[in-house]
C-alpha cells in the first residue's frame, strides 16, 4: 500500500484555501536563534479539519502563529487563497489554549460582537450573528455573564463562538482543549465536529495529543521535533469517537513513527555532538 | 509481633466489589439547599457597615484619651473638633478654603494624568518614548515635589502657577510609572487577541491595553491623588496664602498661629474626610464597576 490513501466519500475536492510552502520559522531567546520548523509544506483543502500533529518542540504552535500572521517566516511563503499572510487579521480567527484570551471587561454576548463591530459590521446583523453563535454552542444561558463566572470550557466556547461570528476564512485552533479536563475535553470535540457538521468551515488544529488528532481531523500532517519537519501527512476522516480496529492501527502507526522519529533524533544528536571538537 | 506475622500473609489483594448504582434524592427532599443570610451576616459581609465600625471605634479612642488627658490647647476631643468643624463649615469659612483647595488640586491632577497618559503612550508604541519614560521617572520620581516649590515660585510667582507645577509633578511621576507598569504586564493571548482582532494603533491601546491595565491604571490614579493632596496641603503650609484665598493648609497654620487648636483639628479633619470621601466613593465605585465586576480583582 502507498502512503497516500484515497480520498474517499466525498464529491468533487473544493479546493486548497491555506497553501504553507517551504516555511522556515526562527525565533531568537537570549542566546541562541533557534529554527522551530525546516522547509515544512502542506495544504489545507476548503473544509478540511487540518490537525498538525508532533510532540513538543515540533514547532506546530509556532506555524500556527505564523499562519495567523504573528510571526513571519525567515523562508517560504503562507498563501491564504492566494494572497501572502503579512500580518495578523480577522480573517484567520485563533482559538487559544490560554482561558484568557476573553476580554474580561466584556460579557459573553459582548466579547462575541466586539470583533465584529470593529471590523464595521452593523449593529443589528452582528448582534444577530453573535446570538446565534453563541446559541449554537450552548451558552444561551450566560450571553450576559462576565468571562470569569465561567468555567475553562465554557471560556473556550465562547472563544469558539467568538472566533466563528466573525465567520473567517480559516479557524485556527492552537491546543483549544488541552487545558481542560478529560471530560469536558471528549464533549468539546464532540461539540466541535457537531458544530463542523452544521457550518462546514476549515479549520487548522494544532494538538500533541494523536487520540484526538484522528478523533478531530480529516486530515493529519505529523511533524518531527527540533526542528519541525514535515513526517507524513494521514487521513482520519473514518474515524471519530468510536474506538474500531482501524482507529487503533492508525494511532499505533503514528505513535511508533512519533517514537521512531525521537530516537533517531537522539543518536543523531549524540552523534553531531561527537563530531563537533 | 503483629509486624512479624504480617510478614507470612499473603500479599495485599484488593477485593472486587459488587457495582451499584443508586437514585439521588431530589432537591425538595434535602430541604436547606440555599437560604437568605441574616442580618448580621449580611451586615458583617458589608464593607461600609464594617468601615463606620472601625471609624466609631477610632473616634470613641479619640474622646476618651482627649476626656482623660484634659487639656484642650493641646488635644481637644472629638466632640468639640466636630463642634468647630460644624461651626466653620456653617460659617462658610471652611468650605471655601476646601473649595480653593480643591480646584487647583483638580487641575493640576488633570494636567498630570493627560501628561502621563501621553508619556506612557509614547512609550508602548516606541523604544525611544520606552527609555524616556523610564530615564525620566528615575529621575524625577524620587524628588519630592515640595523641593521644587522654591524654584516654582521663582518661575511661576506666588500663585496657582507654582502650585499646580508642584501638583503636576507630584502626580505625572507615579502615575506614568504605573500605568506603564500595568501595560507591561499585559498577558500574550490577549495582546495576540486584539491583534487578531484587526486592531492597530491607538484603537488597539485604547480599546485592549487599557482596559486590561486597569487595575494598576487604578493604583497609579488613587497614589497619584494621595501625593497631590500632600503636596497641596504642604505648599499651602509653607508659603500660604495668594491674593487672599487661602486653601485648607492655610486655614490649619493660620488657626495654630491664633492658637485656635480645635480649629487647627478641624482642618486637619476636613483634610481627611475628603480623603476617605474620594478614596471610598470616587475610587471604590470605579473600582466596583470596572475590575471587580470584570473578575480582574477580588
Amino acid at each position: 500500500m502507498g502512503r497516500v490513501l484515497p480520498f474517499t466519500g466525498q464529491e468533487a475536492d473544493p479546493g486548497v484555501l491555506l497553501d504553507v510552502d517551504n516555511v522556515t520559522l526562527q525565533y531568537k531567546t537570549e542566546s541562541r536563534l533557534v529554527t522551530a520548523t525546516y522547509k515544512v509544506d502542506f495544504q489545507v483543502h476548503r473544509g478540511d479539519r487540518f490537525v498538525l500533529l508532533g510532540p513538543s518542540g515540533c514547532g506546530k504552535s509556532s506555524l500556527l502563529k505564523a499562519v495567523a500572521g504573528f510571526i513571519k517566516p525567515v523562508e517560504g511563503v503562507i498563501r491564504l487563497n492566494g494572497t501572502p499572510v503579512t500580518g495578523p487579521g480577522p480573517d484567520r480567527m485563533v482559538v487559544f489554549q490560554e482561558f484568557d484570551q476573553l476580554l474580561p471587561w466584556k460579557t459573553v454576548l459582548q466579547n462575541v460582537l466586539f470583533p465584529l463591530r470593529s471590523r464595521g459590521v452593523l449593529k443589528r446583523e452582528a448582534e444577530e450573528r453573535a446570538r446565534n453563535y453563541i446559541a449554537k454552542v450552548g451558552l444561551d444561558r450566560f450571553r450576559d455573564s462576565y468571562p470569569h463566572t465561567l468555567s475553562g470550557g465554557m471560556k473556550q466556547r465562547v472563544a469558539i463562538a467568538r472566533a466563528m461570528a466573525t465567520e473567517p476564512e480559516i479557524l485556527l485552533m492552537d491546543e483549544p482543549f488541552a487545558a481542560l479536563d478529560a471530560l469536558t475535553r471528549r464533549r468539546m470535540q464532540e461539540e466541535l465536529l457537531q458544530l463542523w457538521d452544521d457550518v462546514r468551515f476549515t479549520v487548522l488544529f494544532v494538538t500533541h495529543s494523536i487520540e484526538e488528532a484522528i478523533i478531530v481531523g480529516n486530515r493529519i500532517l505529523v511533524l518531527s521535533p527540533h526542528p519541525g519537519q514535515v513526517k507524513a501527512e494521514l487521513n482520519a476522516h473514518a474515524y471519530g469517537h468510536e474506538k474500531s480496529d482501524g482507529f487503533a492501527a492508525l494511532e499505533n502507526r503514528i505513535h511508533t513513527m512519533l517514537f521512531a522519529e525521537q530516537t533517531a533524533a537522539a543518536q543523531v544528536s549524540k552523534v553531531t555532538r561527537a563530531v563537533r571538537p | 509481633m503483629t509486624a512479624y506475622t504480617n510478614t507470612h500473609q499473603p500479599p495485599l489483594v484488593p477485593s472486587v466489589r459488587p457495582e451499584f448504582e443508586r437514585d439521588v434524592l431530589d432537591a425538595g427532599v434535602i430541604g436547606d439547599i440555599s437560604r437568605p443570610l441574616s442580618l448580621w451576616e449580611r451586615l458583617t459581609g458589608n464593607t461600609l457597615a464594617r468601615r463606620i465600625f472601625i471609624l466609631a471605634l477610632l473616634g470613641a479612642a479619640w474622646q476618651l484619651y482627649a476626656m482623660w488627658a484634659d487639656n484642650p490647647l493641646m488635644f481637644p476631643t472629638l466632640s468639640e473638633t466636630l463642634t468647630t468643624l460644624w461651626t466653620s463649615l456653617v460659617d462658610g469659612q471652611l468650605l471655601q478654603r476646601c473649595l480653593t483647595s480643591l480646584r487647583i488640586l483638580l487641575v493640576g491632577y488633570a494636567v498630570g494624568i493627560v501628561a502621563a497618559a501621553v508619556l506612557t503612550m509614547l512609550a508602548v508604541t516606541t523604544r525611544f518614548g520606552n527609555d524616556l519614560l523610564s530615564t525620566l521617572t528615575s529621575m524625577f520620581n524620587p524628588l519630592p515635589a515640595i523641593a521644587l516649590l522654591p524654584l516654582a515660585l521663582l518661575w511661576f510667582g506666588l500663585g496657582e502657577g507654582s502650585l499646580t507645577f508642584v501638583l503636576v509633578h507630584a502626580v505625572l511621576w507615579p502615575m506614568a510609572l504605573n500605568t506603564h507598569s500595568g501595560f507591561m504586564g499585559v498577558s500574550d493571548t490577549l495582546r495576540m487577541a486584539g491583534q487578531n482582532y484587526g486592531l492597530k494603533g491607538l484603537r488597539y491601546v485604547m480599546l485592549i491595553l487599557v482596559p486590561a491595565a486597569l487595575p494598576s491604571i487604578l493604583t497609579g490614579l488613587k497614589i497619584g491623588w494621595a501625593f497631590a493632596w500632600r503636596t497641596l496641603i504642604a505648599a499651602e503650609l509653607v508659603f500660604g496664602v495668594s491674593s487672599g484665598a487661602g486653601g485648607i493648609g492655610w486655614f490649619i497654620y493660620e488657626n495654630r498661629n491664633q492658637l485656635e487648636i480645635p480649629s487647627v483639628f478641624a482642618g486637619l479633619l476636613m483634610v481627611i474626610i475628603i480623603g476617605l470621601l474620594v478614596e471610598s466613593v470616587v475610587f471604590r465605585s470605579i473600582e466596583i464597576y470596572t475590575v471587580r465586576k470584570w473578575g480582574m480583582q477580588r
